[in-house]
């Protein structure tokens, strides 16, 4: 063949379609401003039945986590997450997806080796890295305060 | 409240989500690593300062997006030094954390009790 | 005999006696859905797992196959059969019960191409009468295992393809001594195959298996045209497996710097399977049963009535695995070509 293969990637990105950057961001914007606003909303109420700020600010992600599984048990998280991409994915709706999904996927492989190892499959990374980036903060700034700064 | 908290939520939220779709269609980035990403901006702005009073001000709009998360593992890290000297590194993520994982988790295996997987269409 | 550097010419060309399709329901509702057997609407076949769904598929359309062509089982002296999933387990433990002699393939979505090759191979050689080569792809077991779980609320880029529900199946015999009596027409002759090589572009996109394909067509092709000393204008339609819009796009660029003109003839069983503009497929249909249930439902009836004389079936499949594409290796692409002449 007498094309190059470092000019194969190039030449293919210029042949492939790509969907429209502005209307996937519009969709993505919308849907994520709902859903935050929803959350704002939820977060409001409980404040003004009396809860406080912290506790009002958990019950909402949770709120939000149980709705979005239910509706990926109903197959209707993935049709809207199709449209709206990272308008569902980047709040905590994308990451009960991400745990809910391979517990559907893969209850046909058993409740341990099944279920238990991969429910974490994709949404196992965020707790991980999570956990090493706060460590590694916390880490710096527990020597700070050892130092008395 | 005012609408304008509301307003807030909307635009902050959305405007979040905007720049990771942009992120995520430009660069091919795979939503796991995405994820990944989120979590790890979310614990270096909160370390600098800078996302506590962000949230303050958007409120859900800052709290509700997977850096909210990242922001709380690392606040959590931080209130559990103050109190507990090196043995809150270790204990201030997860335990400041643990109402939503275990709520993903809880809720997840429900959902698999429930729910069949279903086909795409 | 040899042809050329990787084709064989049949001195006594094998034919194709019978061929059954089953398909899913999305592929049903598409532009040839009434060219199937059956269209079976319950995605899990009325089994337990995706991976038992596609193992009765693969039993299923064999079954049909057996009963279209009037045989049983024990008239079968081997079966070259594959599909998508890992160690090939949706053929190993659909084909089980027919207890037919049988050789598992891999060769990603291009299955298809590499039974028929072996088979026709086979008969042609005269070590065997009678063979079955079949191919099926399950959407949901493909996708569990190459991309997300099905619940997962991922967005598909454009150039992405859906994976076909669906599987085809051959029965391929020799000419002598077969019975045309009651009607029973073969569908077509193979009269020539050329194996394809791996073509490794260093391309690394998964979600892009048009691209990662093509050049392996490309090579498949022109390797097919030099070893038969042949032009494009000797076939009606040269017809590939799952190259998908883009994928046709750069198979039609690197032929026609060859000096060829395909346009014109170039048919996509994964563009032809479904509206990509209404069905939401993007660049086309995929999977080994979009090229087995393509060719079984829709190109060997049109060589039987002889709309087509000559046709190159290409299968093309992306040789990858999970396991390779998040160590970081390149997607390799390989294409069989079959030679399909009508009666």
């Amino acid at each position: 063949m007498e094309v190059r293969k470092d000019q194969y990637n190039a030449y293919v990105t210029a042949v492939t379609p790509v969907h429209s950057v502005a209307k996937n961001t519009m969709y993505a914007f919308l849907s994520g401003g709902i859903v935050c606003t929803l959350g704002e909303f939820v977060m409001e109420y409980l404040k003004g039945r009396g809860a406080e700020e912290q506790a009002a600010g958990v019950w909402t992600l949770l709120l939000l986590i149980f709705v979005s599984v239910v509706l990926t048990g109903l197959n209707i998280f993935q049709k809207i997450a199709r449209v709206c991409g990272a308008g569902v994915l980047v709040p905590i709706t994308g990451f009960a997806n991400s745990v809910a999904s391979p517990a559907l996927e893969y209850k046909a492989e058993g409740q341990v080796f099944g279920i238990g190892c991969r429910i974490f499959a994709i949404a196992g990374p965020v707790i991980l890295y999570g956990t090493l980036a706060s460590g590694a903060l916390g880490t710096l700034y527990w020597l700070g305060t050892v130092m008395g700064l | 409240m005012e609408p304008v908290e509301y307003l807030k939520a909307f635009l902050v939220g959305g405007s979040i989500c905007a720049a990771v779709q942009i992120l995520m269609d430009r660069t091919k980035l795979m939503p796991g690593r995405i994820m990944v990403m989120l979590v790890i901006t979310g614990s270096v702005l909160g370390f600098l300062g800078i996302y506590e009073p962000f949230a303050k001000w958007a409120g859900a709009g800052a709290t509700v997006p997977l850096l909210g998360f990242g922001n709380t593992l690392w606040k959590g890290v931080r209130d559990a030094v103050d109190e507990e000297g090196a043995l809150g590194i270790f204990k201030g993520g997860l335990t400041a954390g643990s109402a939503g994982i275990a709520a993903a988790l809880l809720f997840g295996y429900l959902a698999s009790l429930i729910f069949r997987p279903k086909m795409k269409d | 005999m040899q042809a050329g550097k990787s084709s064989v010419q049949f001195d006594k060309p094998p034919i194709v006696t019978a061929a059954a399709s089953i398909v899913g329901e999305k592929e049903g509702k598409g532009p040839i859905g009434n060219c199937f057997d059956q269209i079976e609407p319950d995605p899990m076949f009325g089994k337990k797992s995706w991976e038992e769904a596609e193992s009765e598929l693969q039993r299923r359309t064999a079954e049909v196959c057996l009963s279209k062509a009037g045989l049983t089982p024990e008239d079968i002296r081997y079966l070259f059969a594959g599909d998508l999933l890992g160690q090939i387990v949706a053929t190993s433990f659909g084909v089980g019960s027919l207890e037919i002699p049988m050789f598992g393939l891999y060769g990603a979505c291009s299955t298809m191409g590499e039974s028929m090759v072996l088979g026709s191979m086979t008969v042609g050689a005269g070590y065997a009468d009678r063979i079955m080569a079949m191919a099926s792809s399950h959407f949901a077991s493909a996708e569990r295992q190459f991309r997300f779980p099905l619940a997962y609320g991922n967005q598909r880029p454009l150039s992405s393809t859906w994976t076909v529900t669906g599987c085809g199946s051959v029965i391929i015999e020799k000419a002598d001594g077969y019975s045309m009596e009651n009607g029973n027409m073969p569908l077509a002759k193979i009269t020539g195959i050329t194996c394809g090589k791996v073509v490794d572009m260093q391309f690394r996109d998964s979600m892009n298996m048009g691209a990662a394909m093509a050049m392996a067509a490309v090579d498949t092709i022109l390797q097919n045209f030099r070893d038969f000393a042949v032009v494009p204008g000797c076939y009606d339609k040269i017809i590939t497996g799952d190259l998908g819009l883009t994928g046709r796009k750069i198979l039609c660029d690197f032929t026609e710097q060859a000096g060829y003109d395909l346009k014109g003839i170039h048919m996509d069983c994964g563009l032809r399977i479904f509206d990509c503009e209404n069905q939401d497929t993007h660049s086309g249909g995929s999977g080994c049963g979009c090229s087995a249930a393509t060719l079984c439902g829709y190109i060997l009836p049109r060589l039987q009535s002889r709309e087509w004389k000559k046709v190159l079936f290409v299968p093309t499949g992306a040789l990858l695995s999970p396991v390779s594409f998040n160590e970081g290796r390149s997607v390799p692409g390989i294409a069989h070509a079959v030679v399909l002449e009508s009666i």
